[in-house]
């Protein structure tokens, strides 16, 4: 016997991203008081301003439905056109069922595969990876990747070292072939990794926790492991840090951020900070980041950008992507 | 290769000037990293993954809290090059 395969195609690309973000604004000095801490200290060790917080009965299947839409609407295509939609998040209101069947439904698609995954705040590049690489195998054509993330629903709102970090929302990317001959592909190969026996470094333990995490232990880990995981992703790719446009991290602490980026040694590219006036917002970090940096004219269509992800797990992801 | 006090006092200066922002020069032995440099257990620990970069030595997360004045991580820097 012989089993026949899909065909594949040569080449992924981001076709559009789209965000969104809850519409109330919490600032550190709403929290300091609660939580025994101020704004100063707040920003100098996180680097948050404001962030913004879901209303209770907004959950991540809006918020995920909401940028997929807008991520579809900005790709020209119709909800049929997606046959796969993979939503990544470690916040959802429901073990079972996946958000992502829902979202297809509620955007109006046809019945398109659909999955959650979790790799904690590495979520978004690990959906694009996925993305890629079906659509290069041929198993899909259009794949709407999505990052969503509610923390605020397991924050204990008094502990300042969780609490005043983290922030809500959704961003999301469509993701489809090359086709048009002779276009480089514009989702370069992932470099990825996890390491278990950190898994208590940064943990929600059951359903009844609050999110938990030793924050020395994972800002001595991201400062020393994470710079040399990024330059193998350029490399993988084939681009010189020296030519990228933006480096867009996950959004985890502002101190983590410069510290990477100094040491990747690219001075041409634009550091997302959008951690200031979003906190950390999960897995949907990068993708709201790229769509504020696009949306303010940072980066400009066609530029190479690397995506860095890192979180519970510990696990981790790289890439470098074309700017749609 | 075993360094002098003076050189490690100075290769923590340049660690703290990189991260910090601080002239070397007012990092001496006998500042407190908190209290006279205003450097936090984060900044602690950058410098901590720096000394393992620029100096060899790796000092656990665990001990750091315990190194309040430069002198102190002049002496476990010292102390780690005699042992290794």
């Amino acid at each position: 016997m012989q089993m026949r395969l899909a065909e594949g195609t040569a080449g992924a690309r981001i076709i559009a991203f789209g965000g969104y973000q809850p519409a109330r604004v919490v600032t550190n000095d709403e929290l300091a008081q609660a939580a025994g801490t101020s704004d100063e200290w707040i920003r100098h060790r996180i680097g948050v301003v404001s962030r913004r917080i879901a209303g209770p009965d907004e959950t991540v299947a809006d918020m995920a439905a909401a940028a997929g839409g807008k991520a579809l609407a900005a790709s020209g295509l119709s909800a049929a056109d997606i046959d796969l939609v993979i939503v990544s998040t470690s916040t959802p209101e429901t073990m079972m069922p996946c958000t992502a069947a829902t979202v297809a439904t509620r955007l109006g698609m046809s019945g398109p595969g659909a999955f959650d995954l979790n790799a904690g705040c590495s979520g978004f590049c690990y959906g694009l990876a996925a993305a890629s690489d079906a659509v290069r195998a041929g198993t899909s054509r259009h794949v709407l990747v999505v990052g969503a993330e509610k923390p605020s629903q397991w924050i204990d709102w008094t502990d300042r070292s969780t609490c005043v970090i983290f922030g809500d929302g959704a961003g999301a990317a469509v993701v489809g072939p090359v086709t048009e001959v002779g276009t480089a592909p514009g989702i370069g190969p992932v470099v990825w990794g996890s390491d278990g026996s950190m898994a208590d470094k940064i943990a929600i333990k059951d359903r009844r926790s609050f999110f938990s995490q030793d924050g020395q232990a994972v800002f001595h880990w991201a400062t020393t492991v994470l710079h040399p995981i990024a330059k193998k992703a350029c490399e993988a790719a084939g681009i010189d840090p020296g030519e990228l446009a933006a480096f867009v991290p996950h959004q985890a602490n502002l101190r983590i951020i410069e510290s990477i980026a100094k040491k990747i040694d690219a001075p041409q590219a634009r550091v997302a900070t959008e951690i200031v006036y979003s906190g950390n917002t999960s897995s949907a970090s990068i993708p709201l980041a790229l769509v504020a940096m696009i949306g303010r004219g940072e980066i400009s269509s066609g530029a190479a950008v690397l995506l860095l992800a890192f979180g519970a797990g510990i696990c981790y992801a790289a890439q470098v992507i074309t700017a749609p | 290769m075993t360094m002098t006090e003076q050189e490690i006092v100075a290769g923590i200066g340049e660690i703290v000037e990189e991260i910090c922002g601080i002239p070397a020069s007012q990092v001496t032995p006998e500042k407190k990293f908190l209290e006279d440099l205003e450097i936090d257990s984060l900044g602690m620990v950058e410098i901590a993954v720096a000394a393992q970069d620029n100096l060899g030595v790796a000092i656990p997360d665990e001990q750091l809290r315990n190194l309040e004045t430069v002198q102190a991580v002049v002496d476990f820097v010292r102390n780690a090059g005699v042992s290794a």
